[in-house]
């Protein structure tokens, strides 16, 4: 198995100070919010690792690291080496179609840019010719290149983002939440081109959701996030059929099932603190069930178990400690 | 049927005169809800979902209107009241709750004080009577320490606790009728959990009719009773939610139901539905869904089909009166 893009000890802080005048008048000291907290993960060359997690749990974070929109405060990012010997190249699929496209460029020019900047094509009827290529892979027809990006419908708008990002060749996809968007019959349009273009490509996707359904359909590996920190990764079948953070476990109840419906719901108490001012110890101990004394102190380290799934839990680590020591 | 239903809509037709014609936003569209009974109304964005609910509280943007139909508040007709009768029966009949709790907060007052006002404004009620019930109310949607809380500013409070404060406010008169527009949709999921357990739980304990717009299938699948699917302006299906969702009679509804990734066995590839829903300004003669549908015949490209009874509930398809016809 060969990795394509190992992170390791990721972290990253962001300054949120009040303006310094106010911070002089009112003696407030600099405030910091770390959004993402010391992850490490590796995504196989070839396959789809999902993040996974609530709103503010720091994915778009770990999306603007990785393409290098953001440095890091500490650890390392490291794409390993691609087709032709450098880096693999890595681009970004973003949520809002509508900003993410410039609304004055013809969408020929929207595609046409990155072969032109990375010198990719040459010539007016080789950059024609790939820019006309590109908009039947995703679907659209070469003569809609004629046309501005508002004349599109928002899964049109995404198909023609997904054909930018094809442009400069890249062999790894970053996708912040790319269906969020848009309406469940389009996101299917979207989410089984983006299936057909990982076979055909060989292409490999870190992915972003909130949606367990979504990443269920996408995804080889899942990381699920809590407040900045990755708290469970495991393949996706097994993190399905046999969750073990009490976060995940918390997330799989909570959603909503079209085809298994639960009408009387227990729903989970609380909700996320501000990472401004994160729980001590383990940062989910004000919502988990099985919290006990050790878990407001002492932060639970990442641990694997058989079957590959790695998880910080306490309880789950003194759970399975005693299932391996026979009585 | 015995009862009366809470609210009744009929053939509600709802028009957008503009410079270049008139658009119709809403045609035909009629269905009914019962006391306690939450009505999902689904479909993709610009269906006209919202616009059913706004045009059922009488909140059109001008100069959209309601052009034909009627709507019926508790057997009483309201469709043609004035702004001022109309006044009345929002927040005391009918309590709204949108998508963003932040639209319907008022960022200058605490929480305490704008539900006294609604309080005292619609059941008379003294100050003091009327501030035990605003606490009372917070106490029964959810929020810890309601006493200290009810005087604390909607920014103090965070977007589920927020949505709780809304559901407060619209609960605050004891409306026959809530209608919630997309309520969960920016609240992660475990706080739209939390939001919709809550909305069954009154609806249960207080025969409160609730229609619930919504374009997430899996929120109406474990709210609703009833669900109305809706496309290009019209309602295409209507009927029990587990019948819906187990048997969809309307290609369409087969279709969107086919779109959602199982949280069960993974599939290689989601059944799509090609193309996209026609703009209000072009939508194709016959069945508006004809171009997207697997099943076009040659009728569908001329003649509208309308509700008719289809499965345990009613779908506007041309498939339905091929069998009930011999
Ligand atoms: N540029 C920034 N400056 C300050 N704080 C930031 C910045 N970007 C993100 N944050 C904070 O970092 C945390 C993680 O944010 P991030 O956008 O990564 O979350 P997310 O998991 O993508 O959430 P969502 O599901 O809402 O998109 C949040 O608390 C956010 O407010
Ligand atoms: N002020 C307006 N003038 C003309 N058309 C409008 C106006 N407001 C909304 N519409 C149209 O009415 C249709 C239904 O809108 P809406 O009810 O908001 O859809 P939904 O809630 O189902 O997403 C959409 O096509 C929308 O563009
Ligand atoms: S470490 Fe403790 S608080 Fe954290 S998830 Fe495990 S049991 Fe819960
Ligand atoms: S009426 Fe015809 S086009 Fe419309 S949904 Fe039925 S079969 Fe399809
Ligand atoms: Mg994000
Ligand atoms: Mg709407």
């Amino acid at each position: 198995m060969t990795i394509a893009l190992s992170v390791v000890d990721l972290t990253r802080d962001f300054d949120v100070s009040a303006p310094w005048l106010n911070r002089v008048i009112e003696r407030k000291p600099k405030a910091f919010l770390r959004a993402v907290d010391d992850i490490s993960f590796e995504v196989p060359l070839g396959s789809c690792l999902s993040l996974v997690g609530e709103s503010g749990c720091g994915k778009s974070t770990v999306a603007r690291l990785v393409t290098g929109l953001y440095r890091p405060s500490s650890g390392t990012i490291k794409f390993s080496a691609g087709k032709t010997g450098a880096p693999l190249s890595a681009q970004m699929i973003f949520q809002d179609p509508f900003a993410s496209l410039n609304p004055r460029w013809r969408v020929f020019d929207v595609i046409a840019e990155p072969l032109r900047e990375f010198g990719l094509r040459k010539g007016t009827t080789a950059i024609a010719g790939r820019v006309a290529e590109l908009l039947t892979t995703v679907g659209l027809s070469p003569n809609d290149g004629r046309k501005f990006p508002h004349e599109f419908s928002g899964g049109q708008r995404q198909r023609i983002s997904i054909a930018r990002a094809l442009a400069g060749e890249p062999e790894f996809l970053v996708c912040d939440e790319p269906t969020s968007a848009l309406d469940v019959s389009v996101q299917a349009q979207i989410l089984n081109l983006m299936r057909r273009l990982q076979d055909e490509m060989g292409l490999t996707y870190l992915f972003i959701s909130h949606d367990m359904s979504v990443v269920r359909h996408m995804s080889n590996q899942i990381a699920v996030m809590y407040l900045g920190r990755i708290v469970e990764q495991a393949a996706t079948e097994q993190l399905f059929a046999d969750p073990k953070h009490p976060y995940t476990r918390m997330l799989l109840e909570t959603i909503p099932n079209v085809r298994n419906p639960k009408r009387q719901r227990e729903a989970p108490a609380g909700e996320v603190p501000s990472p401004m001012n994160p729980p001590s110890g383990c940062t989910f101990h004000t919502r988990c069930p099985l919290a006990d004394g050790r878990c407001k102190v002492e932060r639970p380290e990442m641990r694997a178990y058989p079957g590959g799934s790695r998880v910080a839990c306490h309880r789950v680590a003194e759970s399975m400690a005693a299932l391996a020591v026979p009585a | 049927m015995t009862q009366t239903p809470i609210l009744d809509v009929k053939a509600l037709r709802v028009e957008f005169p503009g410079r270049h014609g008139t658009v119709t936003a809403l045609a035909d569209v009629s269905f009914s809800i019962q006391p306690g009974e939450i009505l999902g109304v689904v479909g993709e964005s610009g269906a006209g979902k919202s616009m059913a609910g706004l045009a059922v509280q009488g909140l059109l943007e001008p100069p959209g209107r309601v052009s034909g139909g009627e709507v019926r508040l508790d057997g009483r007709r309201i469709d043609t009241l004035t702004d001022g009768e109309m006044e009345k029966v929002r927040g005391k009949e009918i309590g709204a709750i949108f998508q963003d709790p932040l639209t319907s907060l008022n960022p200058l007052f605490s929480v305490g004080q704008q539900l006294v006002e609604t309080i005292r404004l619609h059941l008379g009620l003294d100050r003091k009577t009327a501030r035990a019930r605003a606490i009372a109310l917070l106490t029964e949607v959810g929020i810890p320490a309601p006493d200290v809380r009810v005087d604390h500013y909607p920014h103090q409070f965070s977007g589920g606790m927020r949505q709780r404060v809304v559901i407060a406010l619209a609960l605050a008169a004891r409306p026959k009728l809530i209608i919630a527009d997309e309520p969960t949709t920016a609240l992660d999921v475990s706080i739209q959990a939390q939001i919709t357990a809550l909305l069954r739980k009154l609806c249960d304990d207080h025969g409160t009719a609730v229609m619930l717009v919504t374009h997430d299938m899996g929120v109406i699948a474990e709210t609703a009773d009833r669900v109305a699917v809706m496309y290009a302006g019209r309602l295409v299906e209507v009927g029990p939610v587990a019948e819906v969702i187990a048997n969809p009679q309307h290609p369409y509804t087969a279709g969107l139901m086919g779109s959602i990734p199982a949280l069960g066995a993974r599939v290689p590839m989601l059944t799509q539905i090609d193309g996209s829903m026609p703009r209000l300004d072009a939508i194709p003669a016959g069945c508006a869904f004809n171009p997207r549908c697997p099943k076009v015949m040659d009728r569908c490209r001329v003649e509208r089909p309308e509700l008719m009874p289809s499965g345990s509930g009613q779908s506007a398809c041309w498939l339905k009166a091929m069998e009930t016809t011999p």
